[in-house]
């Protein structure tokens, strides 16, 4: 086992956030020890997406704290370092359309490192080889890709500068439960392999047995229970079992 | 700052006040909207600027934006050119001035119909796709993805696209200005009985430096006011297809009014500095 009990790579502290009059965020508290896979769990609209944004800096709460690594994200300088640490997988793979597959793949390399385009191809190519993509589809387009496979290049894009965080925003959404299983392996070896922590936010309860270390649950803008994940089935919390065992009766009102 | 249209106010609200508040509402959502668009301009022309360049990028939207808009251009300029021949021909003819079609022509061209028509395609063409396009990016997370790669998107999305539009749009502007002249010279010489090579050298001996320096030096703002403005929308754009069906018509309309608006505002400055 690791130990987690070392220096948190991310915490929040008492973060709020909200849109006009919804508040969305109500004093969210986490905290992510370096090397640990943590899941959000939550239903639709309980500010999972926001949680990530937010600690990424792509949205700002107008309360609390997000440290990276013991630091504040106060300044647009330490925001930048911390992103230069840390990867992000969005939902729908948020490829850019414009570029083809390898310079995707290598954005960070292309454009912020200043690495020439032969060696960021040679890394895209030897990085897609890690998310089990052909060299043949370097040259593609994002759109001529099937759905698992966008996915699958996001996932290079996200690990290709070798972060010490990766975020992942429901990455099996979308997809059969067969490439799903696939891509949850290759986000655990991959994330092994680095080393990294990850933070996960997912309803899929298949991703979260597979991906996760623990699990927070988010209700109402608050983190409601945590705990490792061989407790959730015997947690003894009425909102956890019902979201486990996806139940329209119980404490939580489906969104409907 | 937002205020919640739900706050209670301390002046009544009656049938009486309501009108001013509406007023003063949009008022202040005016002056709001200018404030905005104001500094997303500052913070794009100073990466336009300021290192880092893509100049790959610059090149790609130079090509997209400036070459790719050629036929538009070329053909708006052609017929322009003709119909004003004619115009000019029926018009002047009433104090006996039939002679002066190409002279007015190639002023009437370069200095206004040229670089404000050709300004208005592309409005139409290229402020409509740049909404469009950014504004896709925006709704699929795109532009969330650039800023978690550390790629600021007024350096990597907007100031090529400002750039390729101050650089382009008066080189489309020098061709319209010869096609325009062209369209009138077919007409004048097909349709009106005009000797050709005396109506060229008219228009060669009349036109002046400054007539093509007014309007090209024109176009290069166009340019700009065209791809900020499609930036701007697409950038601020949100809410799925609906979003970005909305940036684009906003991007048309704001980019076209402030074309005109900012040829009046040129125009007055050149008449001034005697340009």
């Amino acid at each position: 086992m690791i130990d987690f009990s070392e220096k948190p790579i991310l915490e929040l502290r008492n973060v709020h956030k909200s849109f006009g009059d919804k508040h969305v965020l109500r004093g969210i508290d986490l905290t992510v020890a370096p090397g640990q896979s943590l899941v959000i769990i939550g239903g639709s609209g309980t500010g999972k997406s926001v949680t990530i944004k937010s600690a990424l800096g792509l949205m700002t709460p107008e309360q609390g704290e997000i440290l990276f690594d013991g630091q504040p994200i106060t300044d647009p300088k330490r925001l930048d370092a911390m992103r230069r640490r840390t990867g992000m997988l969005f939902q729908g793979g948020a490829l850019f359309d414009s570029l083809t597959v390898w310079e995707n793949v290598a954005f960070a390399l292309l454009y912020r490192d200043g690495v020439s385009r032969a060696e960021a191809k040679r890394r895209a190519i030897e990085t897609l080889a890690k998310v089990r993509l052909p060299a043949s589809a370097a040259d593609l387009r994002p759109a001529e890709l099937s759905g698992g496979m966008q996915k699958r290049v996001a996932l290079a894009r996200a690990i290709i500068a070798t972060p010490e965080l990766i975020f992942f925003d429901e990455p099996t959404t979308g997809l059969d439960p067969i490439t799903a299983d696939a891509v949850n392996n290759l986000i655990v070896e991959q994330v092994k392999a680095l080393g990294a922590a990850a933070v996960s936010i997912t309803h899929d309860m298949a991703s979260v047995r597979k991906i996760a270390d623990e699990v927070a649950m988010l209700h109402e803008g608050r983190i409601i229970w945590r705990g490792p994940v061989s407790a959730l089935d015997d947690s003894g919390n009425a909102y956890i079992d019902q979201f486990v065992n996806g139940r329209a009766e119980g404490p939580i009102q489906p969104a409907i | 700052m937002t205020t919640s249209p739900t706050q209670t106010s301390p002046i009544e609200d009656s049938a009486l006040v309501r009108p001013f508040r509406l007023i003063g509402r949009s008022v202040l959502a005016g002056f709001r909207e200018i404030g905005r668009i104001a500094t997303f301009s500052g913070r794009v022309l100073l990466a336009c600027v300021t290192p880092v360049i893509y100049l790959r990028e610059v090149l790609r939207q130079c090509l997209k934006i400036g070459f790719f808009s050629l036929p538009v251009v070329g053909l708006t300029a052609v017929f322009i050119g003709a119909a004003l021949a004619l115009n000019i021909y029926t018009g002047g003819a009433r104090f006996n001035a039939e002679q002066f079609v190409p002279n007015i022509v190639v002023v009437g061209i370069t200095r206004e119909l040229g670089p404000v028509l050709a300004a208005l395609m592309l409005a139409g063409r290229v402020s409509a796709g740049i909404a469009a396009e950014i504004g896709a990016m925006r709704v699929t997370e795109q532009i969330d993805a650039l800023l978690t790669l550390s790629a600021k998107p007024e350096r990597y999305l907007y100031a090529p696209r400002v750039i390729a539009g101050i650089l382009t749009l008066p080189l489309l502007v020098l061709v319209a200005d010869i096609i325009g002249v062209l369209g009138g010279y077919l007409v004048a010489v097909g349709a009106l009985d005009f000797n050709g090579s005396l109506y060229l050298r008219n228009t060669w001996n009349f036109v002046t430096g400054n007539d093509i320096w007014s309007g090209l030096i024109k176009a290069a703002f166009f340019g700009g006011i065209i791809s900020l403005m499609g930036c701007y929308q697409g950038d601020r754009s949100k809410g799925g297809a609906g979003g970005v069906g909305r940036a684009a018509t906003l991007a048309v309309v704001g980019a076209a009014v402030l074309v005109l608006a900012s040829n009046y505002v040129l125009t007055s400055i050149f008449v001034r500095l005697g340009l």
